[in-house]
């Protein structure tokens, strides 16, 4: 009574996995088929079951950190700042008016140089921040303050809390579904935090006031996680996930568009 | 040795996939406490062989090691009933009741338990492909089979997992069946 094809033809079928030719014909046999129609409806039935009990057990936060920690670090070898030569000079004294010379280097490359390398030391200690927070909020119970997927009710909640009304929107459409707000203090500024869904991923997107100084439209990556912020309306907006650079860059655009 | 720049391909492309490495190694190990330390293990495999993976699918290159170090730990541990090979005849198909089955796939924990309750190679594919999104040729590169064995080893898997769901709930397990 079992057609031929459930077994395997049907299989490849449900996942997508059979070429646009194979793919019409076998629905095609689709139509005639009751069989293969009731098994289809059946692992539809089981995909979404499966889908939907939230069976999928992230790293936990231990894990996380061990991995940090546990690879060998030993077996790099020490970190040679850019634009020196790595190996020690022959003898002594070369090291001495080696480091007249930068002396002088740094005098006629002038401020300019220096408030850029000191700019982006500060967007590595800034990153180092907001991978931190990130990291603190994946731990049991940290994530959010307010669970709502409903930027109606996330948005109130933060009034009151913070002097600011951070812009909360609901992305569900566009695969970014808001999952909750929480407070956060980010070098010791208060910031709103919206968390967003991404596929498996969780999304950390931190709201500031912009201040002087605020890093302006910089990305990154720290330890495996990508960070985005843009400044837009008054705001210091950052993002962080370990999803990839272009669903953060995906997000930005959704929360620049009008 | 890892140069430096070789490190930090290994924190770009292979430790953002640790979700998917804990996710195996939980479901293959059936929540044993052991997934952590054998995740932190295949990471360290990983993180010493990386030189051999030049460019590729990470995320499979990864799971690959993973599930073989929790098939190794398993077989050292004599953990003998998750040895069920792909070929063998695990279960005699059943006739399904449609209406248990959908009073099953409400029930979270009972879904957990019979993903658990099934054989390791086949807990391991139906994960692959239905929490971790695996195409076929990811699943056959990591689990080291041809595709066409994936593919009707999926098909007995789901039709297993469905089976279980639809036996009657051992006692005290349930109230509403």
């Amino acid at each position: 009574m079992t057609c031929d094809l459930t077994q395997t033809r049907l299989h490849a079928y449900f996942d997508g996995e059979l070429d646009a030719m194979s793919s019409a014909e076998f629905e095609r046999h689709l139509e005639s088929c009751p069989d293969c129609e009731t098994r289809l409806a059946a692992e539809d039935k089981l995909r979404s079951a499966l889908a939907g009990a939230q069976l999928y057990a992230r790293a936990p936060e231990t894990l996380r950190r061990k991995l940090q920690t546990a690879l060998p670090k030993a077996a790099i070898p020490p970190e040679v700042p850019k634009g020196k030569d790595p190996k020690p000079s022959a003898a002594e004294s070369w090291r001495w008016l080696a480091i007249a010379a930068s002396v002088i280097l740094a005098a006629i490359l002038g401020t300019h140089y220096l408030e850029k390398l000191n700019h982006y030391s500060q967007q590595q200690a800034m990153a180092a921040v907001i991978v931190d927070a990130h990291l603190r909020s994946l731990q049991p119970g940290h994530l959010e303050d307010v669970i709502s997927t409903d930027q109606h009710t996330v948005k109130p909640w933060f009034d009151g809390k913070i002097d600011f009304a951070p812009p909360v929107r609901d992305f569900a459409n566009d695969g970014f579904p808001l999952l909750g707000g929480r407070l956060d203090v980010i070098d010791s500024r208060t910031a709103a935090a919206l968390v967003y869904g991404r596929r498996k991923h969780i999304v950390n997107v931190f709201v500031e006031k912009a201040q002087p100084g605020d890093t302006q439209d910089a990305s990154g990556e720290l330890q495996g996680y990508h960070w985005m912020s843009w400044q837009q309306s008054g705001f210091t907006f950052t993002a962080v996930s370990d999803t990839a650079y272009a669903d953060l860059d995906q997000l930005k655009q959704l929360f620049l568009a009008p | 040795m890892l140069a430096q720049e070789e490190r930090a391909r290994f924190e770009t492309e292979i430790i953002p996939h640790r979700d998917a490495a804990y996710n195996l190694a939980r479901w293959i190990l059936r929540g044993r406490a052991q997934a952590e330390d054998i995740t932190q293990e295949a990471f360290l495999r990983a993180y010493r062989s990386f030189a051999t993976f030049q460019t590729g699918n990470a995320r499979a290159w990864l799971l690959q090691i993973v599930r073989n170090c929790c098939f190794t730990w398993l077989q050292q541990n004599h953990v003998a009933e998750e040895m069920t090979e792909f070929d063998e005849q695990t279960m005699p198909p059943k006739a399904e009741n449609p209406e248990s089955l959908a009073m099953a796939t409400h029930d979270r924990e009972r879904l957990q338990r019979a993903l658990e309750d099934l054989p390791a190679h086949f807990r391991e594919i139906i994960v692959l492909r239905e929490l971790e999104g695996c195409s076929y040729k990811e699943i056959a590169a990591i689990t080291t089979r041809p595709i066409g064995t994936v593919m009707s080893a999926l098909a007995r898997a789901r039709q297993q997992l469905r089976t279980i769901l639809t036996e009657p709930v051992p006692k005290g397990a349930s109230r509403d069946l």
